[in-house]
């Protein structure tokens, strides 16, 4: 078992209101697309709100419209599969029809320890150091990416656990 | 090695039939199977395999086939498949790429995904006019082929194992695999039998292509 997972937030300003009928194509698919993310290969953990299936009616200083969806995954590759090379890639290329032109990072990853579930307010916090000082070990994109080891987790844990698995 | 001396060392006949066969295999191929894939005898094929080795374009490792290990279980077989690595020479030096990567960026920050998808719809028009009528699988498979996809048949599912946009698809996906799946759908908006959809996997292109379900006959 690998000693750190990689957290991830995102968040979208909605368009319309979830209940609005433009807003079906989107809605419709999140069942789906949370099922197919809760048995691809890596998945630790998703946010979701009490009593429901989803994190959409979760609400953050960011904003009244603004959802957020946030998950957990054993490594870069195991979320990279999920967010685009799975059916999750479909909804993702209709992104401008429900969700508003992000004018700021709407998207960060960052290391936990294994077990560590981590709370909005700390993904938030993240997310506003990611727009705030550019991406650093504690708060990145894909693009930008840090290995667990720039982030302080122990490095010969990370070594052992990929020449073993 | 320089990408002008990767694609000389394909010059040669035989490597490049031996390269084709195993691009063209959807599991790592053995000496022995890359030699009677191209007709030729094993000596003849390591010696090649190992200098499409050395030119950077096919990747090996050993493994043993039997999954047995320890004392009695044979020597490891020696493995190849292609290499991830991409190789260009273009006379005179261009450099679309980055061209490419920048406007990409800027249209991915913009949200330009429907603007893009319309004109790569445009495209896939063009490029069938020019193709001739597409009419079922084949004509599309041969169609794909051309334009480098690497059609695969996986039985009534045409997947396409080479992604033509490759690095840009994987510094912007959402824009580029919409791009593509526009394309594609362009290609084929008259053509009754054959229908594109998004079914992303892993190492693959974004689209798999099959026949219209309306359209059995």
């Amino acid at each position: 078992m690998a000693g750190h997972h990689l957290a991830q937030l995102n968040v979208g300003t909605l368009r319309h209101p979830l209940e609005d009928p433009r807003m079906h194509g989107f809605t419709s698919m999140l069942d789906t697309l949370n099922e197919v993310a809760d048995r691809a290969p890596g998945f630790v953990w998703r946010l979701v709100c009490d009593g429901g299936n989803d994190a959409t009616a979760i609400r953050t200083p960011l904003g009244a419209e603004v959802i957020v969806n946030m998950s957990v995954w054993e490594s870069r590759e195991s979320l990279w599969d999920y967010v685009y090379r799975s059916g999750h890639l479909d909804v993702l290329r209709r992104r401008a029809e429900w969700f508003e032109l992000p004018k700021t990072a709407f998207q960060v990853l960052w290391w936990i320890p294994a077990r560590h579930a981590p709370t909005v307010e700390e993904a938030v916090e993240r997310l506003q150091l990611l727009r705030t000082h550019g991406p650093s070990p504690s708060a990145f994109g894909f693009r930008d990416m840090y290995t667990a080891a720039d982030a302080g987790f122990d490095a010969a844990a990370t070594t052992k656990v990929q020449t073993t698995g | 090695m320089e990408d002008i001396e990767a694609i000389v060392v394909l010059q040669d006949p035989v490597r490049r039939q031996l390269y084709e066969y195993v691009a063209a295999q959807d599991h790592d191929v053995s000496r022995n199977e890359a030699a009677e894939g191209a007709g030729i005898g094993r000596t003849l094929a390591a010696f090649h395999l190992d200098k499409l080795v050395d030119a950077g374009l096919l990747d090996t490792e050993s493994r043993r086939l039997t999954g047995r290990s320890g004392p009695g279980a044979g020597r490891p077989a020696k493995l190849y498949r292609r290499s991830g690595a991409e190789h260009h020479v273009s006379v005179p030096a261009r450099d679309y790429r980055t061209a490419a990567d920048l406007l990409a960026e800027v249209a991915d920050g913009a949200r330009l995904d429907v603007e893009l998808r319309a004109a790569a719809a445009r495209e896939g028009r063009a490029v069938r006019d020019a193709a001739g009528p597409i009419e079922d699988l084949d004509t599309m498979r041969a169609v794909l082929s051309a334009r480098g996809y690497e059609p695969r048949v996986d039985g009534a599912v045409l997947r396409l194992v080479n992604c033509p946009f490759h690095v840009l698809s994987e510094r912007h996906p959402a824009l580029i695999c919409g791009m593509n799946l526009a394309l594609l759908e362009g290609l084929v908006e008259d053509t009754e039998g054959v229908r594109v959809r998004m079914d992303p996997r892993p190492g693959m292109c974004c689209v798999a292509v099959e026949a219209s379900k309306d359209n059995d006959n």
